[in-house]
């Protein structure tokens, strides 16, 4: 398989005083060329963690990497100088983050910025740059006249748009996108779906999706991975996971969204919360909540299975059932 | 699920933990409670009461038995600023109750009805905000005569607009929260909204201002005594034993020294005690 | 067919800003029977959530009834309404600013009694606390616990012991589990539907989100810029939305399920705004069916089959154009 990033023992946690807060835990992920990956969890699960350390813009302090390491075309991104860093956020990975209202600068007009995002990375002149912000506008479906706006003039779907224009100005290979539709309405959100969709086809690039939306992954990702404490307990394509999906918390996760196609009288739900960051349980880290929760999950950590070339699962119910470890 | 550690945290416990940390904010606080443990016993403590005179040893600059010096009428200096902590702190304590406690109902008032009750408060606020604070009191003490219960008025009146103000500012922000939309929903009376659920979330403004405010009702009385507007002698006042010792400034500098020394000292505890609290109760950085 | 419990008549709540009248709720009308739900949907700024508090007066229309066994609670004197707010009660969208971070968690759900009861004892007070926490899933040893030392799905639990524990008979939800997460949304949704069994209240749902709000409601009512625009029980709208703004509505749920791949129906542009809102139908900017007489008059609610819809498609004779365009 091609290894366009590959994440390899991701390990983050915080820490607040005497406090550790373990957000990622030995996170092994891979990102193929031109594939589009989701990461689906609840609040707390380390998704985002995830996505700022590839980027290495993890606030630190408070935020520190333990371990492991973060391959990008073949080069190690821990290993790089802040000036190469900086050479590679923005023209070979750029991120979207989830709320429009904040991420772009009040007192810049928006042309502004895009320019100013071309002008760091691209020797161009300030012209050019100006001439390539209004192409980038029209990519994304906003008049290339309304570059001279300023960011209070757009509503939030509008917003949300001049943000995927700043962040593929560049052309990006690589492109995180955290929660992008969370702030907006669902129609707006069908508008900003649809213009992903497209600019996937056309860009060819990477990404990676972050949301707690299942039916956007379903749309817009390839492959799924399966979030929860910090590390990823299930992953494969869209269709295996959707069709087959076999970690007892994918389950969990399936059945607690109300399916408008269907009649349900009561959603089928787990009980307990995802567990104290401060404190992940030994084992599984779902093991408190798991109705097919054994003495083993108590205390051994289950290692992946894999059903198929792709589809793999952590959880020892599925041994036995297709190629056992890993590579 | 693992059963959660029962933990009890109240705010003031947080706060005081947070606090803790901060080693200026503790120095200003243990500055504190010594000069009130002076005030306190500022009999036992002071050597020699603070009008008796002894002209013997007038100009006695710092030796054994007056470790402060002697002023011109043969007073002991330390005995003088022991009992001058009484009068310092209580003209601190009650002008600013006074002020909290005038500003914060009429800055409650305005902010939690609006409208017109809003604008009339904020404005009569405005005008007394035009005056410089210092001036003001000037003017009110002068109108109302010197002598230590107007001192307090007066110091009190200047700084009610800023009171008023923040609690304005932070009841506005705290009445558009759902819990008192739900309060309201539940048939609370407005009063009882307004003292169980309001005034109690703009706590930590109020306390943060307070402190410093103490700090600025010291300094504001020793200005008054210093230009004659506060305190009649003998009380020992700091500000007003600067002002007497200002005309023996060449020749007995000690004499301003000590009074001077404990004005800055107490200014600069509240000061910091007061950035510590501010720091210590700012909700961003409350888990 | 029960007795309307709830019944609004052309519903107006107007708000005077800088810019002008903002229209958040234009002439709505709708009744809730004693023991059903009503799911409110629509998108953020059509009014919905004003609806809900406006009905329980913590706003003041600006005309219209609201008729509670046919009674105008918008009539009721400051006294009578402090009783009337027994039965009827509301749970917040934010289960993080709708509690007093300085409360525990026992007196947030005690404070009505306080208020409403004063002859009770504390004891009997305690008991009737702790019987709520059990009702609606809170552990007992909660009781002292400060809100925020909760997680989120833990609070919106208080919020509905506290609206609950005065026996209310119709509770406005308001967003009751947008803020969660869906393993916690589907647990809070679980709580909601056993309650209205076992109790027999009356709900009034508020949701941007259709798929939850199918789940619980019997009737759906769709809401866009301070009007209804279609009603009609939750398998007709599903089924056969007749609206545009509903087929649009329905058709922009990503799916779960990566072989499906909807045709969508993708609105032009935003919503416009509320202020000073232009004659005739106020969708029209953005609907694709849009004709000239839209621009002239404003759409009534008119039966239409099973549903109740204002649109132009569907009176007189254009309604076979519509039923054709409406379909996928």
């Amino acid at each position: 398989m091609n290894d366009f990033l590959k994440i390899e023992g991701l390990t983050v946690e915080y820490r607040s005083g005497s406090r550790r807060v373990h957000a990622v835990n030995d996170l092994n992920l891979h990102v193929g060329e031109g594939e589009a990956l989701g990461f689906v969890g609840e609040t707390g699960a380390g998704k985002t963690t995830t996505a700022l350390s590839i980027l290495r813009i993890l606030p630190n302090p408070p935020a520190k990497v333990l371990s492991g390491k973060v391959f990008f075309k073949g080069k190690d991104l821990f290993q790089l100088s802040d000036k190469e860093m900086r050479a590679i956020r923005g023209e070979e990975i750029a991120m979207i983050f989830q709320d429009p209202m904040t991420s772009l600068d009040p007192v810049k007009t928006v042309g502004d910025q895009i320019c100013e995002m071309i002008l760091l990375h691209e020797h161009c002149s300030k012209k050019e740059a100006w001439e390539k912000a209004g192409d980038m506008l029209e990519t994304v479906g906003i008049d290339r006249d309304r570059a001279e706006e300023y960011p209070h003039q757009f509503s939030g779907g509008m917003k949300q748009r001049v943000v995927i224009a700043i962040a593929l100005s560049c052309n990006p290979s690589l492109l995180i996108a955290d929660e992008p539709t969370t702030a907006l309405d669902v129609t707006i959100q069908a508008q900003i779906l649809e213009l992903m969709k497209k600019l996937k086809r056309e860009y060819q690039s990477s990404m990676i999706m972050i949301t707690h939306d299942l039916g956007i992954v379903a749309e817009i990702c390839d492959n799924v991975a399966i979030m929860y404490a910090g590390g990823v307990l299930e992953y494969g394509s869209v269709f295996d996971i959707y069709k087959d999906p076999q970690h007892p918390y994918t389950h969990a996760l399936f059945d607690s969204i109300p399916d408008v196609h269907r009649d349900q009288d009561r959603l089928k739900v787990i009980s307990g919360l995802p567990p104290d960051p401060t404190d992940i349980p030994a084992g599984c880290p779902f093991h408190p909540r798991c109705p097919h929760c054994t003495e083993r999950c108590k205390t051994e950590k289950p290692e992946a299975v894999y059903l198929n070339e792709t589809h793999w699962v952590k959880c020892f119910l599925m041994q036995g059932r297709g190629g056992e470890s890993h590579e | 699920m693992k059963p959660k550690k029962e933990k009890r945290y109240s705010l003031a416990k947080e706060t005081f933990q947070r606090l803790m940390k901060n080693k200026l904010a503790m120095f200003g606080l243990f500055v504190l409670f010594v000069l009130v443990l002076t005030a306190i016993f500022a009999d036992q403590i002071a050597p020699y009461s603070y009008d008796e005179m002894d002209f013997l040893n007038a100009y006695q600059p710092p030796c054994k038995g007056h470790i402060f010096g002697t002023d011109e009428f043969g007073r002991d200096i330390f005995s003088r600023v022991v009992y001058g902590s009484r009068i310092s702190l209580k003209v601190g304590f009650i002008a600013v109750s006074i002020s909290v406690v005038a500003g914060g109902l009429l800055g409650a008032v305005a902010g939690y009805y609006g409208g017109w009750t809003d604008n009339l408060i904020m404005r009569a606020m405005d005008v007394i905000m035009s005056i410089p604070a210092t001036l003001l009191a000037i003017s009110i003490a002068a109108a109302l005569g010197a002598g230590l219960t107007n001192l307090m008025i007066a110091t009190g009146i200047a700084s009610i607009p800023t009171y008023a103000r923040i609690v304005r500012a932070s009841v506005l922000g705290i009445k558009e929260q759902e819990f008192v939309e739900a309060a309201k929903a539940v048939g609370t009376r407005d009063f009882t909204i307004l003292c169980k659920h309001i005034l109690p979330n703009c706590l930590a403004p109020i306390i943060v201002q307070a402190t410093l405010g103490v700090a600025f009702a010291i300094l504001t009385a020793a200005g008054l005594s210093f230009i004659g507007l506060g305190i009649e002698p003998p009380t020992p006042e700091w500000g007003a034993m600067l002002s007497n010792a200002r005309t023996y400034i060449r020749d007995y500098s000690y004499m301003c020294l000590f009074p001077g020394l404990a004005i800055a000292i107490t200014i600069f505890s509240l000061n910091v005690l007061g950035d510590g609290l501010r720091d210590a109760l700012d909700p961003k950085l409350r888990q | 067919m029960s007795e309307p419990l709830l019944e609004v008549r052309h519903l107006k709540k107007y708000f005077t800003t800088p810019k002008g009248l903002l229209h958040a709720v234009d002439d709505v009308s709708f009744t809730i029977e004693e023991g059903k739900t009503l799911g409110l949907v629509g998108e953020s700024g059509c009014g919905k959530s004003t609806t809900g508090r406006v009905i329980l007066r913590l706003h003041e229309a600006t005309d219209g009834e609201v008729l509670y066994r046919g009674r105008n609670i918008l009539k009721l004197s400051p006294r009578e309404m402090r009783e009337m707010r027994r039965k009827m009660q509301i749970v917040f969208q934010d289960p993080y600013s709708s509690l007093n971070p300085r409360m525990s968690v026992k007196s947030l759900i005690e404070e009505s009694l306080r208020q409403r009861s004063r002859g009770m004892s504390s004891a009997e007070r305690e008991k009737k606390v702790l019987n709520i926490m059990d009702l609606v899933g809170l552990e007992r040893r909660l009781a002292n616990s400060y809100p925020h030392e909760l997680d989120g799905g833990r609070r919106q639990r208080i919020g509905i012991a506290r609206a609950l524990i005065l026996e209310p008979e119709f509770v406005v939800l308001d967003e009751p589990v947008s803020a969660l997460d869906v393993c916690v949304q589907a647990q809070i949704l679980n709580l909601l539907m056993d309650l209205q069994k076992e109790l027999k209240l009356t709900y009034l749902f508020i949701s941007h989100n259709l798929s939850v709000v199918k789940h619980i409601s019997d009737e759906i009512a769709v809401m866009y810029l301070g009007k209804l625009v279609e009603t009609a029980d939750h398998e007709t709208i599903f089924e056969n939305p007749k609206h545009p703004y509903t087929q649009a509505l329905l058709s922009a749920i990503p799916i779960p399920d990566p072989t499906v791949h909807p045709d969508r129906i993708i609105l032009e542009g935003d919503v416009t705004s509320p202020i000073n809102p232009l004659p005739g139908c106020r969708f029209r900017t953005r609907c694709r069916c849009a004709m000239p007489v839209c621009g002239e008059e404003c759409p009534e609610l008119m039966p239409n089959g099973k549903s109740i819809v204002a649109c132009h498609l569907y009176s007189g004779t254009d309604a076979k154009a519509g039923q054709s365009g409406g379909q996928e």
